[in-house]
């Protein structure tokens, strides 16, 4: 076990890396507004984080990541284009067994910038890339942009792409929702005789006779998602050959230009995702110009699509070759919805990662 | 030393237990006044201790209790990886009751786990907050509803009377133990379809963590021997 002493000193000597490239010194509180964090994550983030009461702030959560707080500072006082890092501890409730820490050091690194989307997430890629080369790590990239403009090119309803859109990070209920679309799996038998009745006595009585109406859900929100499931009752399924193509996009690991390649083509019959692929393509010249060898860049169109739900375009990691045991080194990603949500009303194109210096700590270690 | 086990200190579950261990040759009374907290058993080198039901996966898990009797939606509920900390020796076959998600009966339109997640998703756009589902059964509704996929849900603490929050505009829906059905069906609310989250009886727990040397589990031993040898 490296000391804490050592480990601080390790994230100090990023933090200054960060500082030194033009980075602005943020801090957070420790204690978040757990409805903020909550009305983000879901419940899921209660399971992750500790949770604490206060007796007037209501439900407090010990930070479990920089983003929010450094989104919201930024969106209050925040100039453009900014460039910030933090380090500090975060807090993560962990399995009994998984030998996890559950409190660490995180440095992270954000840029909210509206100009040039690509060559932002390439400054941020290699920024990564340059502080942890002597760790021999293996990049991993992807990119949540290209998953969403291949559901939204699908031709099917947009209740149907905002179904599948909503479950891009569960990749399990994602598969569910996409087997019923197509008709691979056959309707619901209780939706189906719910279908059947409606048809027959007409929604208002099928309602009234399930019982009296109570609670927030209104007897309106019923009529109207039995009028949506009438609807897609009457949609056609997603073709087979659509579906095919979203299975290739997701199943997608190349290196990068090969990936990109792959998309262009993909792009000759759906050109709906061109702009999409365009981006790619700026990105990955921006990656070149920034000095990464974009030639064996793995690329995995599926990354990122089980970690927190904020992530929408270019996504990152860095982890240790042959060590599964441990988390990645870093990880990050573009998440400019993130903003509009936290933003009320406004929004900025913002990309960030954030790194665990204990991992770094142990590795250089391992090398010395 | 002697082996301690909890039993539920009150009620039918502690007449149960009470009946359960006789049946099988072991007599377990309550010493002194009906208002004491001791007990003890006839023919065993077993102390009884009587705990409420809800302190016993606790007391299994410091390992205080050698054995202990409770259900196994408590256990699950209260003990992170809880197969690591106890070990269940024998369900019992009383104290039944199913951890179920109940919805307002009038949601014709819910039938299922992934009608649950579409009309959450309907509900959040349209009032502005995620569907809140009312449980004192945090961990199990969590991870079930994880498992399945369901979003835009939020659980909202719930002690008691956990039925009663619908109606008074606290929660859009509940995740509470049933054993008939009947207060669900008087207070307008059904079981979802595929909303069974477990299905709870007593049963006889181990504790791992318990100090089972000095004889204590040469005891044990001859107790199981008695019990289903």
């Amino acid at each position: 076990m490296t000391d804490k002493i050592t480990v601080r000193a390790e994230a100090e000597r990023l933090f200054a890396f960060f500082k030194a490239s033009g980075a602005m010194a943020i801090d957070a509180d420790l204690l978040q507004p757990a409805d903020t964090l909550l009305d983000l994550y879901g419940e899921d983030i209660r399971a992750r984080a500790y949770v604490t009461q206060d007796p007037n702030r209501g439900e407090m959560m010990l930070r479990p990541d920089f983003t929010v707080p450094v989104v919201q500072t930024h969106m209050e006082h925040g100039g453009e284009p900014a460039r910030y890092t933090y380090l500090g501890e975060v807090f993560r409730k962990q399995q009994a067994d998984s030998g996890r820490a559950t409190e660490y050091l995180q440095v992270g690194y954000e840029l909210f910038d509206r100009e040039d989307p690509e060559r932002a997430d390439a400054e941020v890629f290699s920024l990564f890339n340059e502080v942890l080369s002597p760790l021999g790590l293996r990049p991993a990239t992807g990119d949540i942009g290209i998953l969403k403009a291949a559901v939204e090119t699908l031709t099917t309803t947009e209740r149907r792409k905002g179904a599948l859109m909503r479950h891009i990070w569960r990749p399990r209920r994602f598969r569910a929702l996409l087997d019923r679309f197509t008709g691979r799996v056959d309707m619901d038998p209780a939706r189906k005789a719910l279908l059947d009745r409606v048809a027959k006595d007409g929604a208002e009585a099928v309602v009234e006779g399930g019982g009296p109406e109570i609670g927030l859900r209104s007897r309106d929100d019923v009529l109207a998602r039995i009028a949506h499931l009438q609807a897609d009752a009457a949609e056609p399924p997603i073709s087979r050959s659509e579906a095919e193509v979203l299975d290739v996009i997701l199943g997608l690991r190349e290196t990068l230009p090969n990936a990109h390649q792959h998309l262009r083509d993909i792009t000759v019959d759906l050109p709906g995702m061109a702009a999409s692929v365009d981006r790619m393509a700026r990105r990955m010249d921006a990656l070149a110009a920034a000095g990464i060898t974009v030639e064996d860049l793995p690329f995995e169109a599926s990354f990122g699509r089980t970690t927190l739900e904020y992530y929408d375009g270019f996504v990152f990691g860095f982890v240790a070759e042959g060590r599964p045991d441990l988390p990645p080194v870093a990880t990050g990603g573009r998440y400019d919805a993130l903003t509009r949500v936290l933003g009320r009303g406004q929004e900025i194109p913002a990309v960030g990662g954030v790194i665990r210096p204990e991992l770094v700590q142990q590795l250089r270690e391992g090398l010395a | 030393m002697t082996l301690k086990l909890g039993v539920p200190s009150k009620g039918r579950l502690m007449e149960k237990t009470f009946d359960w261990f006789a049946d099988r040759g072991i007599d377990m009374r309550r010493s002194g006044s009906d208002r004491e907290y001791a007990a003890q058993v006839d023919g065993a080198d077993v102390d009884l201790v009587l705990l409420s039901a809800g302190e016993i996966p606790r007391e299994l898990q410091a390992g205080r209790i050698h054995l202990g009797v409770t259900g196994s939606d408590l256990v699950r509920e209260r003990i992170p990886a809880w197969q690591d900390v106890v070990r269940e020796l024998q369900p019992m076959g009383f104290g039944f009751a199913d951890l179920i998600i109940a919805v307002p009966a009038f949601w014709v339109d819910v039938n299922s786990l992934d009608d649950l997640d579409a009309a959450a998703a309907d509900f959040r756009r349209r009032h502005g907050h995620r569907l809140r589902i009312a449980t004192k059964y945090h961990r199990l509704v969590r991870e079930f509803l994880r498992d399945a996929g369901v979003a835009d849900y939020q659980l909202v603490d719930s002690q008691g009377a956990t039925e009663g929050t619908v109606k008074n505009l606290t929660a859009e829906a509940i995740a509470d133990i049933t054993s008939t059905g009947e207060t669900l069906r008087a207070n307008h609310l059904t079981i979802l379809p595929g909303g069974l989250i477990h299905r709870s009886q007593a049963v006889l727990f181990k504790s791992r963590t318990a100090d089972w040397s000095n004889g204590n589990k040469e005891i044990l031993e001859d107790l199981v021997d008695r019990l289903y040898g």
